[in-house]
């Protein structure tokens, strides 16, 4: 078995574990930078979600001005390609984290690249909540927050945690391409080692783990949206 | 405003603007509700009434105009301004107000005692059991003590409806309001319905404000009614009033429809006895409400006059406890008996309208 791995996989055996482009390392480095930029990404995403559509005309908070500020917020920072936004805000990078390049500076590109997008996918979930059951919660007299948290929270949760999975999946695409900026991760391990050294074992295999985190991913956020669905 | 007076609206105003056009929806509308009344707004789609019940409990701000619920104010006119019941006090007013829709406007994701349990929720007078024993019992009410458990998506229209009607009283509302609620259910269903919001009215006291494209849901229950076109109130009364001695165009047609007068009419006119009408022979219709109905009017026709009267459509209907009737027939006899007779007839009080023939 293992000469069978040696002799078709010679460069994947001879990268390792915990190397620092080795697969331990650049699996650990992808989960870390997928989540924790899904957590930072996500809050701001959902604010801005939720504030689309709070403050849209026909909205319980509607206000002109404080709508048309964030929509244009949202639309800025989804038109910048993710690697040029990379490059683009390393100065913020810098004050934020102290550091421009490596894992934790990813961090912030990540968030700000993800957020626009989950926030989009945020606000077309929470719109598809009927607006005559916002209404009756009103009718009912109920508070803004009920509104917020009891209302359209819970009747879009199965939605919110669909486009989450979506949201999840394009960020572990994103993480990819931090590799630009020395993140390391399964997406620069197959650029700078399986590409640039021509060793396409180690660009197939670390591929093949992507596809299996991906698919976890979905497997799960099937799972729980279902499980939370009572349409 | 008249004592009883639970609901007051004076000179109300709304308008609103929908792209570019202003959309003027409620025109100087003036209109008292008692205690105890089921109010019935009767109107075609887009004249205005479901803009106008929003602004009793505020769900649409009018323009101008001043809105008195339960002698509270929730909407204000003074000196040209136009001042809100705002937060707290008008959440606390909004509660006692309750509301249902034609689309039932239930939460999909909980379960009908959860949705029961929404407006009373934060409610920190009651305790857990109280709350869940009110749940019990409103669901007892509206005949769904089996489905507490159930979500939405597994019940069926009138269900829902009762759902939401449960959910409307979960606050011990003094008034309903009801949005086309039975305007996506079938007939049958509609008829439980509207007898389950009778008898709310009848056990409760709950004041009822009704509003619908079917006077049919009105005639059946409403005991007092308005009639809107253009953002107007051009007519209203009580029910037999209106039923009985319809002033506009747009209240009879309406009252034509739910009688199935009109669909009567136009068969009768093309039946052969009917096109082939000899003189001095005339078809008539006659209208007639209360204690005339009493009087034996066909055979008394007959008896006194000699003249025979054909049946060829007919209508009573019960309102408030009193019958109303509409009949058309064809009378045959001597012209002068014709004449006479139908003098007669309208001393009794019977409304006559001659639909085909001469009286010679």
């Amino acid at each position: 078995m293992l000469n069978f791995f040696e002799h078709y996989f010679p460069n994947v055996i001879s990268l390792g574990w915990s190397t620092d482009l080795g697969w331990g390392t650049a699996i650990w480095q992808t989960l870390y930078m997928t989540f924790v930029s899904a957590f930072f990404g996500g809050i701001l995403g959902l604010l801005f979600g939720f504030g689309l559509v709070l403050f849209d005309t026909n909205g319980i908070l509607a206000n002109r001005p404080i709508f048309w500020i964030l929509d244009k917020i949202v639309s800025i920072f989804r038109a910048i390609p993710f690697i040029i936004l990379l490059a683009f805000i390393s100065p913020l990078t810098q004050l934020l984290v102290n550091t421009q390049i490596g894992m934790t500076a990813a961090l912030v590109p990540l968030s700000l690249g993800v957020f626009p997008f989950y926030a989009r996918q945020v606000q077309n979930a929470l719109v598809s909540v009927d607006h005559g059951i916002i209404e009756a919660a009103q009718a009912f007299g109920a508070t803004t927050g009920e509104i917020i948290f009891k209302v359209y929270l819970r009747e879009a949760l199965a939605d919110l945690i669909r486009v989450s999975t979506v949201t999840l999946i394009s960020l572990v695409g994103l993480t990819a391409m931090a590799g630009a900026i020395g993140s390391g991760g399964l997406g620069n391990v197959a650029i700078s080692v399986g590409f640039n050294r021509f060793q396409n074992d180690v660009t197939w295999v670390a591929t093949l783990l992507i596809i299996v985190f991906i698919f976890a991913i979905q497997f799960t956020g099937d799972l729980l949206a279902k499980h939370a669905s009572h349409k | 405003m008249s004592e009883q007076s639970i609901i007051s609206l004076k000179n109300i105003e709304v308008k609103f603007q929908q792209k570019n056009q202003l959309i003027h929806a409620v025109k100087d509308v003036s209109l008292d509700i008692e205690r105890g009344d089921i109010y019935g707004i009767v109107g075609y789609s887009g004249a205005g009434k479901s803009t106008l019940v929003r602004v009793i409990n505020l769900l649409q701000k009018p323009t101008s105009g001043t809105v008195l619920v339960n002698n509270i104010p929730l909407a204000e006119t003074n000196n040209n301004k136009t001042t809100y019941l705002q937060g707290s006090k008008l959440r606390n007013a909004r509660k006692k107000i309750g509301m249902i829709f034609q689309h039932f406007n239930l939460m999909n994701e909980r379960t009908v005692a959860d949705n029961v349990l929404f407006p009373i929720a934060r409610n920190h007078t009651l305790t857990k059991e109280q709350k869940n024993t009110k749940v019990a019992d409103l669901l007892a009410l509206v005949g769904l003590s089996d489905r507490s458990n159930a979500y939405p998506s597994q019940l069926s229209g009138g269900q829902k409806q009762r759902v939401a009607i449960a959910r409307a009283l979960a606050s011990d509302p003094e008034i309903l309001i009801s949005d086309e609620a039975t305007s996506a259910l079938d007939p049958k269903t509609t008829n439980a319905i509207l007898a389950l919001l009778k008898s709310l009215n009848e056990k409760l006291g709950l004041t009822i404000v009704l509003i619908t494209h079917e006077m049919q849901a009105v005639k059946d229950i409403a005991n007092k009614v308005a009639v809107m076109e253009n953002g107007q109130i051009i007519e209203n009364g009580s029910l037999l009033e209106i039923f009985t001695n319809p002033q506009k165009q747009l209240t009879k047609d309406f009252i034509d429809t739910a009688t199935q007068l009109e669909d009567g009419l136009a068969k009768v006119q093309a039946q052969p006895i009917v096109t082939n009408l000899q003189a001095p022979d005339v078809l008539v219709q006659f209208s007639y409400a209360g204690e005339t109905t009493g009087e034996p009017l066909i055979s008394s026709l007959f008896k006194e006059y000699g003249i025979v009267a054909n049946i060829l459509f007919g209508n009573v209907e019960i309102l408030q406890s009193t019958p109303v009737g509409t009949l058309i027939v064809i009378l045959s006899g001597e012209s002068h008996a014709i004449q006479t007779a139908l003098h007669n007839v309208k001393e009794q009080g019977v409304k006559v309208t001659l639909l085909k023939g001469e009286l010679i």
